[in-house]
Order: structure tokens, then C-alpha cells, then sequence
């Protein structure tokens, strides 16, 4: 592996990224509705529905009474002792809203690596890059970091903003610094390089198939299902995502990795890019 | 000597259907070798292949001595291409452009910028190195790609098309520089062109290729005599030959073939090492020879009579 040209070409990557609106505005507006939009309502707005409205917090009480008798333990140990706003801060921000926060590492990491891959293709590029002695592997293990670098710094970057708001806005419900609960350490830094290094090698599927960015990026979006799944079954009590469905998801998940790396790197080279047609 | 580039029956085939066809050839330091051939004829895959991005279904081909198919990425250490689109990054200025390339090819990082500044003063974008390509005209970007293919050094270039799409006064501009670098720095070169007259302008030796079969090979003039048995030579005479003159020509051991009109002769040889020998035979018959021209044929002649050979 030459670490130079593996550096030169994320660099390169990056650059190119940077000048294409399309591939990074994701990368900054999901961080904003994630970590800034939907907490303001939940944090803020929240209380003061429930302040306008006599009988809720009757009702939360009964509804909360039904859900602890059917939560796990572990998680109905951490809400034990909560007032109603503070349930559903819980709830909303620390429970269902975790499996919000794969969809960034898993959509910034297929988004760059569509643009990296099928974008080279849908500009002609890929033909001189393919000319220079650089190694199949160098090319591919540069394209890869282009794309897997950033999808974790915005999965890290937003989680730590998150955590910021989260106990900033949450300060005058919670009372002190309740964020990140248990469950989300494992699935930050387990679960979302797992799903960032999915979103690419899914992409890097893709690409092979298709001619175009546009198609790469409409196809990629297939893959948030999985998450949007998983958010269903949280938010339907069917699948509480705690540490032991992070850490046997996140298995799964790099062992399909290794399976599609495999198939990507047979179709990420020369021979195989240039063996179909003349 | 061991030549740049040998070839011996290399095939190339795409779902059963040959791309590049039993094709033979080699190919000398230092030389401008024109592959000549139509759209899908089989040129860029053949780039591919002695470049190793490509494996052979049949036969081999060396470049430096080296198995294209087993060793391209010692073969591109040595080899720069410019292929038939300029494949720039058109969003990054042309400068970040020529180091990213620079430095997939090896170029060290202390030698980079000089010759960054280098080639872009040969190939007259100095002013325009922090602009980003998109901006550029064909012309430009085609100098820019040229530029590109020479970051290292390299022994061998193929350039793909180089003209194509640009018009005369650019094309003319590439054709220049690529005439100059061949001249300057004694690089061999080898160009994929279906611009006859390119062709003719820069390359000493020529091949045909069509459906991807190596049709023909060889200098324009051995290619001509192979085509046309023989040299055909122009002969005016004044007075306009008799039938004596005429009979007597016919009768010569060197002439294959006589066509009269007026006071011109057509004389076909078998070589041009005959062409003396007719002249004396005209003199000694009593011809009074105003002037004898051995027929050349354009490149753009020896290319159709070759093509229609083959259909």
C-alpha cells in the first residue's frame, strides 16, 4: 500500500466534493434537523404543549404507568423516578431518535462514494486515473477513505452536538447532564463506522451498475431502510435498541461488510471496469 | 535492440467478438508510430492492452520488454497517455490538477512544483494555472492533458485522438507540440488517429487497423509499392512520343506496365532502383524527356486502397 497516492487521491475526493453542492448538503442538513431542529421542539416545545393542555399530564402518567410495566428492566431502571416531560424527552431524544443518527454515517458515506466512483465515471475521469501505476488497492483504499473519514466525522461531529444540545436545551426539564445515555456509545462508535463503511460498499455496487451520480444517489437511498426499519420497531415497542442489539446489529453488520468488500474490490479494477466492453 | 513495443497475434475479444484480432507489429525507440483506423476499429482497446489495463484473450505484447498483461503498473510507470477526452478534473484548478496526477505518478514531492511550472510554460498556460479547467477551451484542456501525460517523464506516450474534436487551429497547435516533443526529446510516440493528414505530418511508420485486424504496416512508401506492386513513374516527353517510342518502352525489361497520354508516359517499375535503367531505355529509343517524377501516394491514397482491400 502506497500511503502517498492513498492520501492524494481521498484528498482529491474531498476537493471534488466539496465543490459539488448535491453530494455535501446532506452532510449538513441532517446534522441541523438531527441535532438542532427536532430537539428545539421536543426540549422546548414540548413542556409548553403539555403546560397548555390540564389533562396531559394525567394522561402521561397513566400512559407512562402501562409502559413501565412492559419495558426491559434495564431500561425501565433508568426512567424510574422521571416526571412526564422528562419521559418523553427520554423517549423521543434518547430512544427512538437513535437509530436517526446511522442514517448520517450510512447516507454521507454512500452519497461521497457515489459521487467518487460513478461521478469519475460520469466525467471521463476515470480513464487517466486508471493510466497511472498507482495499484488497484491504492485506488480503491483512497476512494474508500474519502468517503468513510467524513461519514464519521459527521456521525462523531453531530453526536457531540447533539450531546450539546441535548443537555444545554434539556438543562431546565432534566435538571443535569442526562446525555449520552447507555445505549449510545456502543452505537456511535460500534454500529455507525459499521454502517458507514455499508453506505460505500453498497454504493460502490451501485456505481458499477450505473452511468450516472443522479441514479447512484436515488439508489443509495435504498439503503435506509434498514434504519428506518429499525426506528419502526423502536418506536412500536417490538425492538428495544439497547447495547446487546447494538452489539449483535453491529456484527452482522461488519460481517456483511466483509462479504461486500470482497465483491468490490473484484469490481472496483482495471480488468473489470474496462473487461465488459470496448 | 529491444524494441518499445512488441506484439505477436494479440486478440482481444468482448462477449465473443474480437475487439483487437491476431494483430502483430513492433514498434522502435525513438520512432512516431501512427495507428490508423475508423472509429471502433480497435485502437483504444489496444492502448488499454499494452498498458495493462486490459488482459489478453490471445496472444502477447511487451512494452520495454515487460508483459503488458502481468506487469502494467511497471509498464505505466514509464508510459503516459492522452487519452481521446482530456479526463480533467474539471472543478480543480489546473495546478492541483497536474500534482495529484503528479503525484500518483511517482513524481517526488521537492521535483513537483518546478516541474509543474515547467510544462505549463511549455504549453503556454502559465496564467492560467489557477483557473479551474471547466473554463478552458478544447484546445486548452487538450494542452493541459498533454501536459498532464508528461508529468514524469515518461519514455513512450500514446496519444489517443489527440485532435479530435478541436478545430484546424487547435488541432494544429496539439499536432505542433506533439511533433515538437517527438523532435526535442527523442520520445517514442505512438498516435491513434483517424486524421490522415496528422498522420502524414508526424509519423514515420504507419499501421491499418479495421474490425480490429491489422490490415497493413509498414513506411507510407513501402506500404504504397506493396499496395501498388511497384512504382509508377511520370514521364513528359517533348515531342510527344511516336508508336515506335511507345513499342520501344513496352519492350524494356523494367517496365511492367506503359499507359500513353499526350506527351506523358506512365511507366510502372518494379522499384525505384529501375528507374534509371527506363530512363536510358526512353533516351537510347530516341525519347527527349522534359521531365521524370516517381509517383508518390498520399497517406489519405495508400489508407482507402487499403480499406477497400480489405472489403
Amino acid at each position: 500500500m502506497n500511503w502517498r497516492i492513498i492520501r492524494a487521491i481521498a484528498w482529491k475526493d474531498l476537493q471534488e466534493v466539496r465543490q459539488n453542492r448535491m453530494a455535501w448538503s446532506p452532510m449538513l442538513i441532517l446534522p441541523i434537523i438531527f441535532c438542532i431542529i427536532i430537539p428545539g421542539i421536543v426540549l422546548v416545545g414540548g413542556p409548553s404543549l403539555m403546560a397548555s393542555d390540564p389533562n396531559a399530564g394525567t394522561d402521561m402518567m397513566d400512559d407512562m404507568q402501562m409502559l413501565m410495566g412492559i419495558l426491559p428492566p434495564d431500561l425501565a431502571a433508568q426512567i424510574q423516578g422521571m416526571n412526564g416531560a422528562q419521559v418523553v424527552a427520554y423517549f423521543v431524544l434518547a430512544l427512538m431518535f437513535a437509530p436517526m443518527f446511522l442514517i448520517m454515517p450510512l447516507m454521507t458515506s454512500s452519497v461521497i462514494g457515489a459521487e467518487s466512483f460513478v461521478g469519475e465515471k460520469e466525467r471521463k475521469t476515470i480513464e487517466a486515473l486508471l493510466y497511472t501505476p498507482a495499484s488497484d488497492r491504492d485506488l480503491f483504499f483512497g476512494k474508500l477513505l474519502a468517503a468513510v473519514v467524513p461519514a464519521l466525522l459527521v456521525a462523531w461531529g453531530s453526536f457531540l452536538l447533539y450531546t450539546l444540545v441535548l443537555n444545554t436545551l434539556g438543562w431546565p426539564i432534566m435538571g443535569r447532564i442526562w446525555f449520552p445515555t447507555p445505549a449510545w456509545l456502543p452505537m456511535m462508535l460500534w454500529l455507525a463506522p459499521a454502517f458507514a463503511l455499508l453506505g460505500l460498499l453498497a454504493s460502490i455496487l451501485i456505481s458499477s451498475r450505473v452511468n450516472s451520480f443522479m441514479e447512484a444517489y436515488q439508489l443509495t437511498g435504498i439503503l435506509v431502510i434498514p434504519v428506518v426499519l429499525l426506528m419502526v420497531g423502536q418506536v412500536s415497542g417490538l425492538l428495544y435498541v439497547g447495547p446487546s442489539l447494538i452489539f449483535g446489529l453491529g456484527l452482522v453488520v461488519w460481517l456483511v461488510n466483509l462479504g461486500l468488500l470482497a465483491l468490490a474490490l473484484r469490481v472496483f479494477s482495471r480488468k473489470a471496469l474496462f473487461g465488459a466492453s470496448p | 535492440m529491444t524494441p518499445t513495443i512488441q506484439v505477436d497475434s494479440l486478440t482481444r475479444t468482448f462477449k465473443g467478438r474480437p475487439a483487437v484480432d491476431q494483430v502483430s507489429f513492433r514498434v522502435e525507440p525513438g520512432e512516431v508510430f501512427g495507428l490508423l483506423g475508423p472509429n471502433g476499429a480497435g485502437k483504444t482497446t489496444l492502448v488499454r492492452l499494452l498498458n495493462g489495463l486490459l488482459e489478453p484473450t490471445g496472444g502477447t505484447a511487451t512494452v520495454f520488454g515487460m508483459d503488458a498483461a502481468t506487469q502494467g503498473e511497471a509498464i505505466r510507470k514509464r508510459t503516459g497517455v492522452l487519452t481521446e477526452t482530456p479526463s480533467l478534473y474539471e472543478r480543480l484548478p489546473a495546478i492541483e490538477n497536474l500534482r495529484f496526477f503528479g503525484t500518483m505518478y511517482g513524481v517526488p514531492a521537492n521535483e513537483l512544483g518546478p516541474r509543474i511550472n515547467q510544462l505549463l510554460t511549455f504549453f503556454e498556460l502559465d496564467a492560467r494555472g489557477h483557473d479551474r479547467p471547466g473554463g478552458f477551451s478544447k484546445g486548452m484542456k487538450q494542452r493541459l492533458a498533454l501536459a498532464r501525460a508528461l508529468l514524469h517523464n515518461p519514455e513512450l506516450l500514446f496519444f489517443d485522438e489527440p485532435t479530435s474534436g478541436l478545430d484546424p487551429e487547435a488541432a494544429r497547435s496539439v499536432d505542433d507540440l506533439i511533433a515538437r516533443l517527438s523532435r526535442e526529446s527523442g520520445r517514442t510516440i505512438m498516435l491513434c488517429t483517424h486524421n490522415l493528414e496528422e498522420a502524414q505530418r508526424l509519423c514515420s511508420r504507419i499501421g491499418v487497423i479495421n474490425r480490429g485486424k491489422l490490415l497493413a504496416f509498414g513506411t507510407p512508401a513501402e506500404l504504397a509499392r506493396d499496395l501498388w506492386q511497384g512504382t509508377w513513374v511520370d514521364v513528359t516527353l517533348n515531342p510527344a512520343p511516336t508508336t515506335e517510342l511507345i513499342q520501344a518502352v513496352k519492350g524494356l525489361s523494367v517496365a511492367l506496365n506503359t499507359q500513353v497520354a499526350g506527351e506523358h508516359l506512365a511507366v510502372q517499375v518494379e522499384s525505384p532502383k529501375n528507374i534509371p535503367a527506363l530512363i536510358a531505355g526512353i533516351v537510347n529509343a530516341g525519347g527527349q524527356i522534359m521531365k521524370v517524377l516517381p509517383r508518390e501516394y498520399s497517406l489519405e491514397e495508400i489508407y482507402f486502397k487499403v480499406q477497400e482491400g480489405e472489403s
